[in-house]
């Protein structure tokens, strides 16, 4: 596992090929989208996919957590794909979960749109954003946003296509420029959304570059400015 | 022989008809209550022998309800039968009504028909499983005579053959009496095919008809003017001399083997046709309402000619049709005679056929499939056992009709010839599957959808549950389209998702017939407008274009190891056998000959195995991956239809090593695993099993985000639960023909002590067209990771950053590429102002139809 690393706001960021990013000088580790129990929220509308999203998650966040050793982990929103997911968790993957959590000293739960209110029983306290010297971690990126914080965001779960000698290659990405960090979805069953969306690359509108994940390495490209695609697309 | 009775007499005789000895024998097998299967070639009245036992049964015996039930692959195909059945039954007065049921029947008509069901009922298999997963079923099938099903060697072996199977089982359940009658094609395997359509899944239960053929088809072989090409599969070369053929004949079908030769052949043919010979265009992607378009000119006699790919395999009969131009090599024997069979419906005069081959290995191809068909030689597999994901659809629908016994269903399932061999024990997997998902992790046992009662009954859990079965309905499953609209005008067709994702605004492509500018993406809709100065690009479509055939295959090897059968080949082939045996040998029939050679500071090594570009894919994956063991540092490889090729930094110095059996070992299970084609089996069989959701109620899909990435659950469940139920059906499925593990297997014992090796100083004549065909799969390490390290690397170093990646990082990597001018890629007429940015995607997925 090799992690890049990037400069956002001044401060050396780690960005780590499982999807999480770490911030060495505040002992901090961030992850996005964690989206679990989104197996069951699917079973219950009778598409019965296979159980096993949550463990999986977890057992990918225990291991970024034990790379990285953080004091602090912020779960930058959409940890749990419904507001009733937390209650539906199966008691072995509660307790799997709460016991890694506790393993670190401070755990901030950074609202979403699936999560809007903190999960019960678990540790960690909720808010819906955390301002830590020059970065700020939300949930959504916000595209007024001014001034020279970094922003570190999840939400929209970007992807990215490259392009090799064997045709295009899709993976999730992290989606990167001066002032922000977009971070792709954590959980195992989350999918993607395209950079070139304009919801998304608008985001970017002076381009950027993307980090696509691998099993042991990041693999960067530049983003092309947004304009083009926004202008044409409307 | 009994005599037809009035008013059938009458009417037969009216026309100077007498009823065709097949249409009496199907007529004799109903009247002993027998079904019957009935095989033919296209054309000499099949259909009505297929309803003429009906029309005699209610003529004789009058009666209320459903009598006859039809069933077609092609919508548009049971409102012709509708429309042609109609003409007929009013002639003779007999009062009868003939109705059609599809998706497009209008809900007061559905009612309607509840009430008060037609006599006869023309349907396709999706709409007859809505009807059976309707707690009336019992009621409107109970009286049920007979069931017709047309194409019938269209359908099985198909999913959709798969669950017509399992319906006419239940059918036969509501009414005993039921009897069957399959039309179909000439077929390899009559024996599969009438098991299948069998009351019992027993190939005795079914009388076997066969039709007289019709006159030997006239064929001949068009090569272009001037050079012979080496490579190419489109036939572009040929465009001017099939508008003469076209021009001396009434009307041509010009059949072509994928979509995006449709569109080129199409583009060439007008671009020469001075005349303006009307000629139309016909592709399964093109917009339904052109298509149909299309066909009623065709029928009115309005066109004389359409270029069309295997949408027009099926359907109604033309009768008009004079030639039939076939473009680019058949691939299959069984397919270019139901080709040729649709260029003349007359049985009594010869069908005209003309075939062009696309490059020189396509000469030797069509040489060996004219042989083939005057040998009455046919191929194509026999159709495979039922899968696991049509049988957990229908046991949900079932479970809406009506609760069930598990015994009574797995008996009644076990009767449908597809799943005679079903075990207890699958059956029992899959309704467990139904009920909770059938994880050994029992998660969702609350959710179940199914319950027991204390009589041991299984019911549906509730409405809401039988509402969204019904919606998922059917086996059709598409890969993601995106509809492309003329901006300010009408939607003219759809291409694949990937195809839309790799555009950039101002790129152009020639679709429906017209080049086409790209403007954006607007929803789940491509915008684009006309014209464009840009190169235009070509959709491509991932998927279905056929493999050589291993007779095709048996004869081609025959004819280049033998120069005594080189007489039918025209000059410039034989030419190039005979530079093969001098600069280096010709491959033998049984055996398999490997040249080697160094080209470009590369090593080259072409198999000549013959075993279609399926096989070759798979092959050419485990090839190179031995030859990393054995340090060669393979870069890259190549399947055709007829060769495997390799390239690699170090001499192949024992390639026998690369063709013995055991490279079917851990590797290649492994590689099956991680392949796209099975997740993409994977997604289709998750969808049918109704773990991905096609429709579901009041909550319209919005596009991606309220679906699940089926890649996603495919690792999960690969890791967590690798014998799950539905992987067991992708494995099953994914071993039956995708992968042509089994050709490889045949190929390596065949070969096993005949390999000759040839070291040559230079690429030899039989070798050349592998080395400059494109969409070259590439391995570098083998896995896609590698890919994007390089590209990763490739981009830091060209770029800095500032340009956008993908044009330039096309033009740095750049292979090698042995093309200019010896393939026949379109060119227009007016120079193109600047150099196309050239882009690998295109050579991605390769072109299917």
């Amino acid at each position: 596992m090799t992690p890049a690393p990037l400069h956002l706001a001044g401060e050396r960021l780690m960005l780590d090929p499982c999807g999480a990013v770490a911030w060495p000088a505040r002992r901090t580790l961030a992850v996005a989208d964690l989206h679990l129990e989104k197996g069951s929220h699917f079973a219950a509308r009778g598409a019965f996919v296979p159980p096993y999203d949550t463990r999986e998650t977890i057992a990918r966040l225990a291991l970024a957590v034990h790379r990285y050793r953080p004091a602090r982990l912020v779960l930058l929103g959409d940890s749990f794909h419904d507001v009733h997911g937390c209650a539906r968790m199966a008691p072995a993957d509660c307790a799997a979960l709460g016991r890694l959590l506790s393993s670190v000293e401070e755990v901030v739960w950074v609202l979403g749109n699936h999560d809007p209110v903190a999960p019960v029983g678990l540790p960690g306290t909720a808010t819906d954003a955390l301002e830590d010297g020059p970065l700020l971690f939300r949930h959504e990126a916000d595209p007024r946003a001014r001034g020279t914080a970094g922003e570190m965001s999840g939400h929209f779960h970007p992807k990215a296509t490259m392009a090799t000698r064997a045709g295009g290659i899709s993976r999730p990405c992290f989606a990167t420029d001066a002032r922000r960090v977009i971070l792709p979805a954590f959980g195992a069953y989350t999918g993607g959304l395209d950079v070139r969306e304009p919801a998304l690359g608008g985001l970017f509108p002076r381009g950027g570059r993307v980090f696509l994940l691998g099993p042991d390495r990041l693999y960067s490209a530049p983003m092309a400015p947004m304009r083009r695609r926004a202008e044409s697309a409307a | 022989m009994g005599t037809l009775p009035e008013p059938f007499a009458g009417w037969f005789a009216a026309r100077g008809w007498t009823p065709r000895p097949h249409q009496t024998a199907l007529w004799r097998a109903a009247r002993a209550g027998d079904s019957a299967l009935l095989v033919a070639p296209t054309g000499g009245g099949k259909t009505l022998g297929g309803f003429l036992p009906s029309l005699l049964d209610l003529h004789a015996a009058p009666r209320e309800g459903l009598h006859t039930l039809y069933v077609s692959p092609l919508k548009a195909l049971a409102v012709d039968i509708a429309r042609n059945l109609t003409d007929p039954v009013e002639e003779m007065r007999l009062g009868l009504r003939i109705e059609t049921r599809t998706g497009d029947t209008p809900q007061n008509r559905r009612a309607r028909q509840r009430e008060t069901p037609p006599h006869i009922l023309l349907t396709t298999p999706e709409s007859l499983a809505v009807l059976l997963a309707n707690e009336e079923a019992p009621d409107l099938f109970a009286g049920l005579r007979a069931v017709v099903v047309d194409e019938a060697h269209a359908m099985a072996g198909t999913k959709r053959g798969d669950q017509l199977c399992l319906l006419m089982a239940r059918l036969q359940t509501l009414a005993p009496g039921l009897r069957r009658t399959g039309l179909s094609a000439t077929v390899a395997h009559p024996e599969a095919l009438r098991a299948w359509l069998s009351p019992t899944g027993r190939t005795e239960d079914v009388r076997l008809v066969l039709g007289r053929g019709g006159a030997e088809p006239v064929m001949d072989l068009l090569l272009p003017d001037g050079h012979l090409p080496w490579g190419g599969h489109m036939g572009i070369a040929s465009a001017p001399r099939i508008l003469d053929r076209i021009r001396d004949a009434g009307v041509t079908i010009v059949f072509v083997n994928t979509r995006a030769q449709a569109e080129l052949i199409f583009a060439a043919l007008w671009r020469d046709n001075e005349d303006n010979l009307p000629i139309g265009l016909h592709h399964g992607s093109l917009q339904i309402e052109q298509r149909r378009k299309v066909e009623a000119a065709m029928a009115a006699g309005r066109l004389r000619g359409v270029v069309a790919t295997a949408s027009l395999d099926l359907g109604i009969d033309w009768g008009a049709v004079d030639q039939m131009i076939h473009v680019g090599a058949p691939k299959g024997v069984s397919r270019l005679l139901q080709r040729i069979g649709r260029a003349n419906h007359r049985m009594d005069e010869p069908s005209r056929a003309v075939l062009v081959p696309a490059n020189r290995f396509e000469v030797i191809e069509c040489t060996a499939a004219t042989e083939a068909v005057r040998a009455g030689e046919l191929d194509g597999a026999a159709p495979r056992p039922g899968g696991l994901d049509v049988l957990a659809q229908h046991v949900l629908a079932m479970a809406c009709q009506a609760p069930f016994a598990p015994d009574a269903l797995y008996a009644e399932v076990t009767r449908a010839g597809a799943y005679a061999d079903l075990s207890r024990q699958d059956f029992d997997d899959v309704v467990r599957f139904v009920s909770d998902g059938g994880y050994a992790l029992r998660a969702y046992e609350r959710f179940r959808r199914l319950f027991t009662d204390a009589e041991g009954m299984v019911h549906v859990r509730d409405h809401r549950v039988a509402r969204q079965a019904r919606m998922n309905l059917g086996t059709i499953v598409d890969t993601p389209m995106l509809k492309v609209r003329l901006r300010g005008g009408p939607v003219l067709g759809e291409v694949e998702e990937w195809f839309g994702s790799t555009l950039e605004p101002g790129n152009t492509f020639i679709f429906a017939g017209q080049v086409l500018r790209y403007e954006g993406i607007d929803a789940l809709t491509m915008v684009v407008s006309r014209g464009g100065d840009e190169e235009p690009r070509v959709p491509t479509y991932a998927g279905s274009r056929m493999p050589l055939s291993t007779n095709l295959s048996l004869r081609v090897r025959s004819i280049i190891a033998d120069p005594r059968r080189w007489r039918g080949l025209p000059e410039p082939a034989r030419e190039w056998l005979r530079l093969q045996q001098l600069r280096s040998e010709l491959p033998q029939r049984d055996g398999l000959l490997i040249e080697v050679f160094p080209k470009g500071g590369r090593w080259f090594m072409v198999a000549y195995t013959f075993e279609g570009r399926l096989a070759h894919q798979t092959l050419g994956m485990l090839v190179t991956k031995r030859m990393e063991r054995m340090g060669y540092a393979p870069m890259g490889y190549l399947g055709t239809d007829y060769v495997l090729a390799t390239w690699s930094a170090y001499e192949p110095t024992d390639p026998e090593r690369l063709f013995e059996e055991d490279i079917l070992g851990e590797e290649l299970e492994e590689w099956i695993a991680e392949s796209s084609m099975l997740r993409r089996t994977f997604r289709n069989i998750a969808t049918i099993a109704g773990l991905l959701e096609k429709n579901h109620p009041g909550a319209e899909k919005s596009g991606r985000q309220m679906s699940m990435n089926s890649d996603l659950i495919y690792d999960v469940l690969r890791k967590h639960e690798p014998d799950h139920i539905l992987l067991r059906a992708t494995r099953a499925e994914a071993a039956h023909g995708l992968t042509d593990v089994g050709r490889i297997a045949a190929l390596l014992a065949r070969v096993r002590d005949t390999i000759r090796v040839r070291r040559l100083p230079r690429v030899s004549p039989l070798a050349v067209p592998a080395l400059i065909e494109e969409g070259r799969e590439w391995v570098a390490g083998g896995a896609e990771d590698a890919l994007l390290a390089e590209a990763a690397a490739l981009v830091e170093e060209a770029t800095d950053g500032a340009e956008h990646f993908s044009d330039v990082l096309a033009e740095v990597t750049e292979g090698v590429r042995v093309r200019s001018g010896v393939v026949d890629r379109p060119r227009r007429q007016d120079r193109k102002r600047r150099p196309p940015p050239r882009r690998f995607v295109r050579h991605a997925k390769g072109a299917g139809a």
